[in-house]
């Protein structure tokens, strides 16, 4: 390279791509899955659910505030945050299940910025025209046509892109008092920044980054890449059937040419601007679009469809020489995926168990080590305990507080005014209550180092009891 | 671009850097991404003009907009003391004996009062509050000078046996070493023993007990069931302040013993005093 050439550029300017609409199997599949998505998205917050009086009606709901989370018949506290955890865990291991067996599955047909992407396009196909106005419209020079396609398409992209970071907050607040709120004014700043902010994300991903998220942004692809081997289907094109293309089939040599007619429609449907013939590619979210396009192509020419298709590496050699693909279950069902739905369904049974054993009543006892023990006048040994009980019903309750232990041992809860050792503990709250334990000089407990007990509530009209056990120090 | 090298296994074009025949190739960024570098270094530029950030010899740049962390804490701190003004000036005037624990005064004394008593109490008393040789226990059911509210209150105010608050509680017991022989003392210590139910010797307890009548019960009391009005201890229980065992006695009963507490009446404001008692009053002793 001389010394005096220019450098070159270290950064690029964006390709303009402009997807061409197909019709087929896939994208009907992608429509229905965009249709469900953007419903489940939309809708969800508005969903009631009677809790009863003392609790919210939403049927999900996050409430910061109170720190707790509401799905349907679940209330989730904090302290049973491992049950966010573990539904984290199974996303996880559910997107390296779908990965392993059928490639960037999740990018290509689930992913928000995916189906808002999709959506995005559509609207710009509607108002814009397809992929050849398109072209044109981009290449013109101003004028108030174009002005005006441009800024009706942005003004439909910005209420999408409104109602998008709009429904975000009606999860966190109740939606209909939220709603009301957000047009006379009245609801908290931070609603309307969140808004403000998921607004510009959805406005700018979907209408303006697009593809540039997921090559630049995203970890996914990467990621997801390294879970993928030689079996997985992914998107790919039968080389072997389709090479050498060409277009001018009646030409001489034309019987040397493979399936491909170089039509380039596959590369026109593509929104991430690829050529698929090019072999497995970072940029390929595997939408299948390419393949819709490529199957409408080989029926109008009389081929057989799956030129371009779902296919395995594995199978690349055989089918070179002939043969026919592995059936897709050889595909999916292999010790990796297995092992995957084997775990993912494992942490599902233990969470659904954790579920359905979980008490109403939860009680924590965190012994007072500042000092371990208190002697009083008379000798005797006292131990502090902070119990906290947690009422997970609706209703209030009351409770009384008993020990249980081989040594003897006398409870006495610190509550005024009320029945020696019960606590009322309100509907979906926490109590804390301090609980004193007294061994007497003559006891065992009170001269021996420790002694087990355990501490117990009882409901006092539904004797549903939960105990914690403990120890007692004394004096040795 | 006319001479671009292009790199002949990956097709890519290189960027021209080359280090022992190893060259760089070129994957160009998007644009956007070096128009937001740029945003960046504009952005840090402003900001560190703004802000406090430059470091100088013995400070940093105050920034332009005057912002400063510190001043923030003590707005805040203002903002908390204005919130907190309405309830605390409640508490600074209530009579503590009628005042109901759920009252909102009360829950905020408590919650103070446990602030005030880990900044200016717990450097004697402990920090849970269960004291050390010669720093009471305030956890246990007994009191020198009084265990309910208002006698918990003065001694807070005025404090104890110092020379600060002229209202100071105050006593003083003799150094009885210059006034008994060491056999009496002796003897008077298995007395003690013997009203706090250890093991003694019944013999000496019996010469004791005459030395007792003599000496200590004006204060201690004729059964050593101790005068709160003198602070003298009760020597009849399990709980001692010192040590009950032979040898501590023995010391307390030669040396004599002088614990001093100053008082808080001018150091802490009102409420302050007030959340204080209370708290000490809740936990597991009060009366």
């Amino acid at each position: 390279m001389p010394q005096d050439a220019a450098p070159p550029p270290l950064y690029a300017p964006r390709e303009p791509i402009f997807p061409r609409r197909v019709k087929g199997t896939f994208r009907t599949l992608k429509w229905w899955i965009m249709g469900v998505t953007l419903a489940i998205y939309y809708l969800t917050p508005w969903i009631r659910w009677d809790r009863g009086p003392n609790l919210p009606d939403q049927a999900v709901l996050i409430d910061m505030a109170g720190r707790r989370f509401y799905f349907f018949w679940i209330e989730i506290w904090p302290h049973e945050f491992y049950f966010v955890a573990g539904l984290l865990i199974m996303a996880g291991l559910g997107l390296f299940l779908f990965t392993s067996a059928l490639g960037r599955v999740w990018c290509g047909y689930a992913c928000p910025q995916t189906v808002w992407t999709d959506l995005f396009i559509l609207v710009e196909r509607w108002i814009e025209g397809d992929r050849n106005a398109r072209v044109r419209l981009w290449n013109a020079g101003w004028s108030a046509r174009k002005l005006r396609l441009r800024v009706t398409k942005w003004a439909v992209w910005f209420v999408i892109a409104m109602a998008t970071g709009g429904a975000w907050v009606f999860y966190f607040a109740d939606a209909p008092t939220l709603a009301r709120d957000l047009v006379t004014f009245d609801a908290p700043l931070v609603a309307y920044s969140t808004i403000l902010v998921l607004t510009a994300t959805t406005f700018v991903f979907g209408g303006f980054m697009r593809e540039q998220v997921c090559n630049y942004m995203c970890p996914w692809p990467r990621i997801q890449a390294a879970m993928m081997d030689e079996s997985t289907l992914t998107v790919a094109y039968r080389h072997w059937r389709g090479e050498p293309r060409g277009k001018h089939r009646k030409a001489e040599g034309a019987d040397k040419l493979g399936d491909c007619i170089d039509c380039m429609a596959c590369v026109n449907v593509c929104p991430a601007g690829i050529d698929i013939r090019d072999g497995q590619q970072m940029e390929c979210i595997t939408c299948a679009l390419c393949i819709d396009a490529c199957d409408e192509v080989m029926a109008r020419i009389g081929k057989p469809r799956g030129l371009i298709d779902y296919l395995a590496l594995s199978d690349e050699a055989a089918e070179t020489q002939g043969a026919q693909p592995r059936p897709i279950w050889q595909h999916v069902l292999r010790p990796r995926t297995v092992l995957y739905t084997a775990m993912w369904a494992l942490i599902g049974v233990a969470l659904v168990y954790a579920l359905f054993i979980r008490s109403d009543i939860d009680m924590t006892v965190e012994p007072v080590r500042n000092p371990q023990f208190v002697t009083l006048s008379d000798g005797s040994v006292r131990n502090t305990y902070t119990l906290r009980i947690r009422n997970l019903t609706a209703e209030d309750r009351e409770f009384r507080v008993m020990l249980t232990s081989d040594e003897i041992l006398r409870i006495d809860v610190e509550a005024e005014g009320r029945v020696p050792n019960h606590v009322a503990v309100p509907a979906n709250e926490t109590l804390q209550a301090r609980v004193y334990v007294i061994a007497r000089p003559q006891d065992a407990a009170a001269a021996q180092a420790t002694t087990d007990l355990r501490l117990w509530v009882e409901d006092v009209e539904t004797d549903d009891r939960a105990g914690v056990a403990t120890i007692f120090n004394g004096k040795g | 671009m006319a001479d671009k090298d292009i790199d002949q296994v990956t097709g890519t074009d290189t960027t021209g850097h080359e280090w022992d025949g190893i060259k760089e190739l070129n994957n160009p960024l998007p644009r956007w991404w070096l128009w937001t570098f740029y945003g960046t270094v504009a952005w840090g530029l402003v900001y560190t003009v703004a802000f406090p950030a430059w470091p100088l010899v013995n400070s940093a740049t105050a920034g332009l907009l005057g912002y400063s962390t510190r001043a923030e804490v003590a707005e805040q701190i203002a903002a908390v003391d204005a919130q907190n003004a309405q309830v605390a000036g409640r508490l600074a005037t209530a009579d503590l004996a009628t005042l109901a624990p759920d009252d909102p005064a009360h829950r905020y004394g408590v919650a103070g009062g446990a602030s005030v008593f880990a900044s200016h109490c717990s450097q004697c008393h402990g920090s849970g509050a269960a004291g050390a040789k010669g720093y009471p226990n305030l956890l246990d059911d007994d009191w020198l000078w009084g265990g309910d509210l208002e006698a918990i209150e003065y001694t807070v105010r005025h404090g104890i046996r110092n020379e600060v608050d002229a209202d100071a509680r105050w006593s003083e017991m003799p150094a009885f070493g210059e006034i008994l022989e060491d056999a009496e003392i002796a003897a008077t210590v298995e007395y003690v023993l013997q009203l706090s139910g250890q093991d003694h010797d019944a013999g000496l307890a019996g010469q004791g007990a005459v030395l007792f009548e003599e000496q200590c019960s004006a204060c201690h009391g004729e059964a050593g069931e101790g005068i709160r009005d003198l602070g003298a201890p009760r020597l009849s229980d399990a709980i001692w302040l010192y040590g009950g065992d032979r040898e501590t006695l023995t010391q307390t009963i030669t040396y004599s013993r002088f614990g001093v507490m100053p008082p808080w009446g001018a150091r802490l404001d009102e409420d302050e005093i007030k959340a204080v008692t209370l708290y000490l009053h809740q936990l597991g002793g009060g009366e």
